[in-house]
């Protein structure tokens, strides 16, 4: 699978909100690619920046407060950042489109799912029939595995549960046919049967249309069960990233460790789950340094003073620490420390 | 739906009993009395006892409260004192040229106050924004009197663009069928009198409009702001939907039902006259129709005015209520 298309790439990203108590640079400085049909997770807290970075590829961070001020982000050759509003909606739904956390919110509770299905598909093909429309929404909305499809174009949001909801959302969003897909903590909301069902449904698409799908979340499980490869975000900065396979067999970077260890496991019965110490700090606010450094057990004087790199450790597999910098000074001594563990 | 509507108009029944009761009292309470008044000062002690008597005003008020409600049972709204006519009929010319510049000047309000409030809350913070706040604060605040005279003094007296007062010319009144003006000249094909009779409700219509137009505008502003935060806003966007339609489409019909109260209630008290606008303007309106009653101590006449415009204020708010179900599938009334 290492020879597919690179769709979208984002490189060197800065999304900063000015607010009145400053600026906050809440996606500082990221790369990443999506592969054509891939499934990549970005992972992280809340806060951390996954949603700037998603709305940022759309286009829709909120101006003012927001601003992208610098990077690229190429899609098929082209810099969406160079783009005018009115391109930006070609790609918009069409090229890439993006289903939210909140189902239970997303859909306009004013319309139907009919009349919102519909608005979806004629957007972008000018020159189809009402009737034509309406079969391509039945046919999508069979596809995420929703029976009545027909009756449900009648229907408004409220008559439907959550996780219908969101499957409405999933083939509203699939029903252009998009080169990649959106995904923003699509299961957050729904309750853990459901969520399995979304995933599953996400994985079956991903496969059947070949959807490149851009999985934000901040449950690594949710990973774990759906990615190919991952990309771990603190702090509006990527600071690992690898297969989704390797990072729980071979976690980097402290924070991941961290997070790993922070998942329940039915296996060992623990008294206490494993927690992070401290909170996830206020982009910005740490000005110099490694931003995990303050929680972080293993910190030392260079974690402080300088702003790691991300350091190739193995093939696909990069880290935003120290301890993994082969021309760094201490790395050995603590390498051994942080294998010891 | 119907169950519903029956339901709302038997309330009705306990709100203007009540309201009847309550008027009935306070126009007692001003001092004066009717048979005086309509003889006038010179008028002999026996004169007045004897219209007192004719008039009904010796028995004591319950018995008078339950004469007037009696009637009203029947369909029977009372007679004007002083012009000895039944008050229904005597209204309805009044009731009507009040109706009609009162639809005038919220057609324009909702048109102007609505949209307005949309490219306010759309381009929030911008010029426009500013703008249009900064005026809806001075609409509010305006005395209306004064903008009538202004308007008056400017385009009636020094531009001549339009009529100073009234509804139409006096030298080619509208043949009136139903007192409705606009309607009764297009019924006759009279469009040169429509010109006419729409120059004249320019004016008053602008000078009434401007409260609930500043009113509407800021009220749609922070609807708008609200719902335009909306998840499904975000969603309407990443369909590649085009701005306008997000905001006039997914955002407005969701911004729409705070606004449509505000033009319900406004709507409503349009309809009980500006008495000083219609003072103004010389418009032949309810509320001077009402007020005139007032200063004669016409009893009937301002018992049955004010309960007529309290039905249609109460008729109009249950219209909006029911067409909030017809906005909103969530809004049942059953």
């Amino acid at each position: 699978m290492s020879e597919r298309k690179t769709i979208l790439q984002v490189k060197d990203l800065q999304t900063t909100f000015f607010t009145d108590s400053g600026e906050i640079p809440a996606v500082d400085h990221i790369d990443f690619h999506v592969k054509e049909g891939e499934i990549l997770g970005i992972v992280g807290e809340s806060g951390c920046g996954k949603s700037v970075t998603s709305l940022s590829i759309m286009g829709l961070i909120p101006q003012p407060p927001g601003k992208i001020v610098g990077g690229e982000i190429v899609f098929q050759e082209n810099d969406l950042l160079k783009m005018t509003e009115r391109q930006m909606r070609q790609i918009r739904g069409n090229d890439i489109a993006m289903i939210f956390q909140e189902p239970m919110t997303s859909l306009n509770p004013l319309f139907t799912i009919g009349n919102q299905m519909l608005e979806a598909i004629l957007i972008h093909e000018k020159g189809w029939s009402k009737k034509k429309a309406k079969e391509r929404a039945i046919e999508m909305l069979q596809l995420v595995g929703l029976p009545r499809a027909e009756e449900m174009l009648q229907d408004y949001p409220h008559q439907l549960s959550g996780g219908m909801r969101q499957r409405v959302m999933i083939a509203m969003a699939l029903v252009c046919d998009p080169k990649v897909l959106i995904a923003d903590e699509p299961t957050t909301a729904l309750d853990v049967t459901i969520q399995a069902q979304i995933l599953k449904l996400m994985r079956e698409l991903n496969t059947r249309l070949n959807t490149a799908v851009l999985l934000i979340t901040h449950d690594l499980g949710v990973v774990a069960e759906t990615c190919e490869r991952v990309i771990v975000m603190y702090a509006g900065q990527i600071i690992e990233e690898s297969p989704a396979k390797q990072i729980f067999d071979d976690p980097q970077h402290p924070y991941t460790k961290g997070l790993i260890q922070s998942i329940p496991d039915m296996r060992f019965k623990k008294d206490r789950l494993y927690s992070i110490p401290g909170s996830v700090p206020k982009p910005g606010s740490i000005k110099q340094g490694c931003r995990f450094a303050a929680r972080c057990e293993f910190a030392f004087d260079r974690c402080i003073k300088e702003d790691p790199e991300l350091y190739e450790t193995s093939d696909a597999h990069q880290t935003r620490c120290f301890l993994y910098d082969k021309e760094g000074a201490e790395m050995d001594d603590n390498k051994t420390l942080i294998e010891s563990r | 739906m119907l169950s519903y509507i029956g339901k709302r108009l038997l309330q009705l029944i306990p709100v203007l009993l009540g309201m009847t009761f309550i008027v009935f009292m306070i126009i007692r309470a001003i001092p004066g009395n009717p048979a005086q008044i309509i003889l006038g000062q010179q008028a002999t002690k026996e004169a007045v006892e004897a219209l007192t008597v004719k008039l009904g005003l010796d028995n004591p008020w319950y018995i008078q409260y339950f004469n007037y409600l009696g009637g009203i049972l029947k369909g029977d709204l009372g007679e004007s004192m002083k012009t000895r006519l039944p008050v229904a009929d005597e209204i309805w010319p009044y009731l009507a040229a009040t109706f009609e510049l009162a639809l005038f000047a919220i057609i324009i309000a909702v048109i102007v106050g609505i949209n307005a409030g949309i490219i306010s809350a759309w381009f929030q913070n911008s010029w426009f924004d500013y703008t249009a706040m900064i005026l809806a604060l001075i609409g509010v605040s305006m005395p209306i009197f004064w903008l009538g005279l202004m308007g008056q003094w400017m385009f009636a007296l020094e531009l001549d663009w339009l009529p100073v007062t009234g509804r139409d010319e006096v030298r080619t009144p509208v043949n009136s069928i139903t007192n409705l003006y606009v309607l009764d000249t297009i019924m006759q094909g009279r469009f040169d009198q429509l010109g006419v009779v729409f120059k004249h409700l320019i004016l008053p219509g602008l000078a009434l409009a401007t409260i609930p137009m500043a009113i509407i505008a800021r009220m749609t502003r922070s609807s708008m702001l609200e719902v335009m935060r909306s998840d499904y806003i975000r969603t309407a966007r990443a369909k590649g939907q085009k701005m306008f339609w997000v905001v006039y489409k997914h955002a407005l019909k969701n911004a729409i039902i705070p606004v449509l109260t505000i033009i319900g209630l406004q709507m409503g008290m349009l309809l009980g006259g500006a008495i000083l606008t219609e003072t103004i303007f010389a418009w032949p309106g309810v509320g001077r129709y009402i007020y005139d009653a007032i200063g004669a101590r016409d009893y009937p006449v301002i018992q049955s005015g004010i309960l007529i415009v309290a039905f249609f204020f109460v008729m109009i708010n249950l219209l909006v209520d029911l067409l909030y179900s017809l906005i909103d599938p969530r809004i049942k009334y059953d």
